[in-house]
Order: structure tokens, then C-alpha cells, then sequence
């Protein structure tokens, strides 16, 4: 008995993988209906499906770059304290100090290269009319998908704590000064008034909800950081596991135009 | 399958009886039952508001919005003083007999610019605004003048400094008597 039957047949392989291997058609379809991960795929799917002229994977680009900033995110949380004194060093150690430090240039990398590729999947389902009848409720989960990941990208943009961060956030975060009826320079705010007491202010109004100050300071950094690191991240993960379902559920990747 | 109602009928006065008091009944449930939904639905949103409420701090570490700043004397002409920009985000400047308090945030996008004492003006490193010494923006993007801040003279002879009221020129404000100090 060779090495490689000797583990198929022990009670161990048996207990996870319950079908023999995938080399004929039935055992094809059943490994693939009763592994966790490989059922999250479709077992047949139409050649247009894998077709790179077609989707150019982007959506499947956009999940793995989603995969690469878990899991390199999750590691930079081991070195990095979200508060004034310890921010922009930590982030420094990781450049000079911590071995394979380059993940959090991953984590950077990575993340510019998901804004990028999760446009182009928007571009590629535009083009290709897959935004028509039965698949526009996942066009709408795509573009909640596209702000949650815009809105990845800009607080984990503060966390770093350099100047470019700071000014950037102050400066991206003005703009919520001007939100109708909930900035406190916003149109209409100024009539939100009870009893000639203001309802919005600077310290009441949405850019106060979002940097939990007046100002980019510490409350801004912690707020930034949790929702970032754990807000964020789990709200694009069960849109994501909504929008491959609705691939699936809307009949696979959209037919030939 | 009998159609509905194929029951036999009860007795005619028995069911009339009996329905007044299931209808009895059924006002009684109905009237719980609306109830405790009504209190879940209004506990539920309750909880939901103050919720909202929670994420909005009630004690906030930030300087006081009401600072002394010295003696007018103090004071030279022509002179932009950037002690309190640090702490406070205000430059204080006297031009001949006329002090008052310039807010340091950038009109444009809200960075803060620096003063350049050989160039005699204020540049926003950001996207390079520039505001004269008396506040007023003259290149770059910034769409109106620097904002003042409220001051005047407190019981002690010191200046106040009051963050909380600002005066914007180009909605006619600085020629209100508490935007700057005359001496
Ligand atoms: C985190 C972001 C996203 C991920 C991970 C993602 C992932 C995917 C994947 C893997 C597919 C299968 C086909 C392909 O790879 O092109 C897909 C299809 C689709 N996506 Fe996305 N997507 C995201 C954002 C968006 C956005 C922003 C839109 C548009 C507003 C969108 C709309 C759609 C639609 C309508 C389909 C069905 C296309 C068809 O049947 O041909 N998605 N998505
Ligand atoms: S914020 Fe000052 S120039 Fe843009």
C-alpha cells in the first residue's frame, strides 16, 4: 500500500473528505456540494462564467485583494495602539523594526489596488448590461459594497497619524459640515431650531458624529480605528456573501449580450 | 376537502351568546396584544435613538472656548502673535489701534496655515490659499476671508478671547463692536 492510499483510507481523511476523490463526474459534483468552501461555488456554470474577455475577474480580484486586507489587517493589529503617543511610532517599527514590517506596505498596496479593481468590476458589469433585470437588487448591494469600501480606505487613511493623514481627514471630513439638514453649514440646519435653542452645531452635527470631536483628535483616531478594524470590515463581509449569492441565485454570470 | 364553515352550526341562540362572549374575550386579547406590541415597538426605538445619542460624547477633552490673553498694552502694531494658535487656533493681531482675534482655520477645506513673517501673510500649505494680515484671502482657493472670533476687554483689564461667536466679513460682520477691540 502506498503513502497516498495509506492516509486516504485512514480513519482521519475519511472523518473530513467523505467521497473518494473528484475523478469522475459524480464524485466531481458531490466533493464539490459537501466541502464548506467549494460549495460556495456553483458546480456547472456557463463558459461565459469563466470567461477572463468577460468579467475580467475583477469582482473575483476585488474578493481576494478583501481576503489580503483581512488577513494582513489582522496582523498589523498585533503591533499597532490607535492613540496619540503610540500611533504614527508603531507604524514607523512596522517600516524599521518588525520583521516582514512590509506587510503593512501589503496592507497599503493592497488596499489602493481594491479601490481600483472594485471600480473596473463596476465598469465591466455597466458595460456588459449586467445591471439589468433579474441582477439590479445586486447592483444596488455593488454600490453599498463601493461606499463601505471608499469608506475602508478613507478611516484607515487616518491611522498612520502623520500629517498627511490628519490634514486629509480634517480637510475630507469638512465636507460633512455641509450635509443638508444634519451639518451645522449645511442648507436647512439653521432651521432645526426648538425654542430658539440650535439643534445642529458644531458640536452636535453629523462631522461631530463622525470624528466624535470638533477636531481630528484622539476620539477621531479611535473612532476611525474601530471602524475600520471591525464596523467596516463585517458589514463588507455579509454584503459580499449577499452579492455572491444573488450572482447565483439571479442565474449565474450574466449570458453573452 | 369540506369547504370552510361545513362544521355543523351549534345551535343558533347558543352561537349568538357565545360569540358576545369570544368577542369579549377577543377585545381583552386584542387590547394586550396591541399593547405589548406598542411598548416593544416604542422601547424598541427607544433604545434605537439613544443608541444614535450614545455616539455622541458628552464630556469632550478640548480647551475651554474662552481664554485670557494679556493686556491690550501687550499689543505692538503690525504684529501677528501665534502664542495661542497652538492651544486655542487663534492668531492675535493688532493693526494701528485695532486688535482683534483670527480664527486659524483655512476657509477653504479647514487646514491650518502658517504665518510668514517675511512674506507678511498667511499660506495654507494645503492647497496654498493666502489671506493678508488682516484676514482677508487673496490667492488660492479659499472663497472668503479668515473668521474672527469674539473679544473684548474683561473686568480685569485682560483680553477675552470668546471661541463659541465668529464674524464673518463678507456677511458684514467685523464691523460689529465685538470683533475686534479699538484703542
Ligand atoms: C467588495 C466589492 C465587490 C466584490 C468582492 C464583488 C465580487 C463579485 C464577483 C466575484 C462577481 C462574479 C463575477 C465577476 O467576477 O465579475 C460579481 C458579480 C456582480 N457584481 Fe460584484 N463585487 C463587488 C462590488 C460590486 C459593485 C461596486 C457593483 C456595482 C455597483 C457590483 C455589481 C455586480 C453585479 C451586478 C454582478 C453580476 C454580474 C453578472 O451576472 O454578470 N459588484 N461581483
Ligand atoms: S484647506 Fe487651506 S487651501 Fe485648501
Amino acid at each position: 500500500m502506498s503513502v497516498g492510499d495509506f492516509i486516504r483510507n485512514s480513519q482521519v481523511w475519511k472523518s473530513i473528505f467523505r467521497h473518494p476523490a473528484p475523478r469522475d463526474r459524480r464524485n466531481r459534483v458531490v466533493v464539490m456540494l459537501t466541502n464548506f468552501f467549494l460549495h460556495l461555488h456553483p458546480v456547472s456554470i456557463r463558459k461565459q462564467g469563466i470567461a477572463l474577455s468577460y468579467t475580467w475577474c475583477m469582482g473575483g480580484i476585488t474578493f481576494f485583494l478583501f481576503l489580503v486586507e483581512t488577513v494582513t489587517g489582522v496582523l498589523l493589529m498585533f503591533y499597532y495602539r490607535p492613540t496619540l503617543e503610540h500611533a504614527y511610532n508603531d507604524i514607523v517599527t512596522l517600516g524599521q523594526v518588525t520583521t516582514l514590517g512590509v506587510l503593512r506596505e501589503l496592507h497599503r498596496w493592497g488596499a489602493h489596488a481594491m479601490v481600483i479593481t472594485i471600480w473596473l468590476h463596476m465598469y465591466r458589469v455597466f458595460l456588459t448590461g449586467s445591471y439589468k433585470p433579474p441582477r439590479e437588487f445586486n447592483w444596488v448591494v455593488g454600490v453599498i459594497l463601493l461606499v463601505l469600501t471608499l469608506l475602508l480606505s478613507f478611516t484607515g487613511y487616518l491611522l498612520p497619524w502623520d500629517q498627511l493623514a490628519i490634514w486629509a481627514i480634517t480637510v475630507g471630513s469638512n465636507m460633512a459640515r455641509a450635509t443638508p439638514l444634519l451639518g451645522h453649514e449645511g442648507p436647512g440646519a439653521k432651521f432645526l431650531v426648538i425654542g430658539g435653542v440650535e439643534l445642529i452645531h458644531s458640536g452636535s452635527d453629523a462631522r461631530f458624529a463622525l470624528l466624535g470631536q470638533r477636531f481630528v483628535g484622539e476620539m477621531t483616531l479611535l473612532r476611525f480605528y474601530v471602524l475600520h478594524c471591525i464596523a467596516l470590515p463585517l458589514a463588507v463581509a455579509l454584503l459580499i456573501a449577499i452579492h455572491f449569492w444573488r450572482v447565483r441565485k439571479d442565474g449565474g454570470i450574466s449570458g453573452p449580450l | 376537502m369540506p369547504p370552510l364553515g361545513s362544521k355543523p352550526a351549534p345551535a343558533k341562540p347558543a352561537a349568538k351568546a357565545g360569540s358576545d362572549r369570544r368577542g369579549f374575550f377577543y377585545t381583552i386579547f386584542a387590547t394586550w396584544f396591541g399593547a405589548a406590541w406598542a411598548a416593544f415597538t416604542v422601547s424598541l426605538a427607544a433604545m434605537t435613538l439613544g443608541t444614535v445619542r450614545f455616539l455622541f460624547p458628552n464630556v469632550l477633552a478640548e480647551p475651554p472656548s474662552t481664554f485670557k490673553a494679556g493686556t491690550p498694552e501687550q499689543y505692538e502694531p503690525g504684529v501677528v502673535v501665534e502664542r495661542y494658535k497652538q492651544e486655542y487656533g487663534v492668531w492675535i493681531v493688532r493693526i494701528d489701534n485695532q486688535i482683534f482675534a483670527l480664527s486659524t482655520v483655512c476657509t477653504h477645506l479647514g487646514c491650518t496655515p502658517n504665518w510668514l513673517e517675511n512674506e507678511q501673510k498667511f499660506k495654507c500649505p494645503c492647497h496654498g490659499s493666502g489671506f493678508y494680515k488682516d484676514g482677508v484671502n487673496f490667492e488660492g482657493p479659499a472663497p472668503r476671508p479668515l473668521e474672527r472670533y469674539k473679544i473684548s476687554i474683561g473686568d480685569d483689564g485682560q483680553i477675552v478671547v470668546d471661541k463659541s461667536r465668529k464674524f464673518q466679513k463678507e456677511l458684514g460682520q467685523w464691523n460689529d463692536p465685538d470683533a475686534s477691540i479699538t484703542l
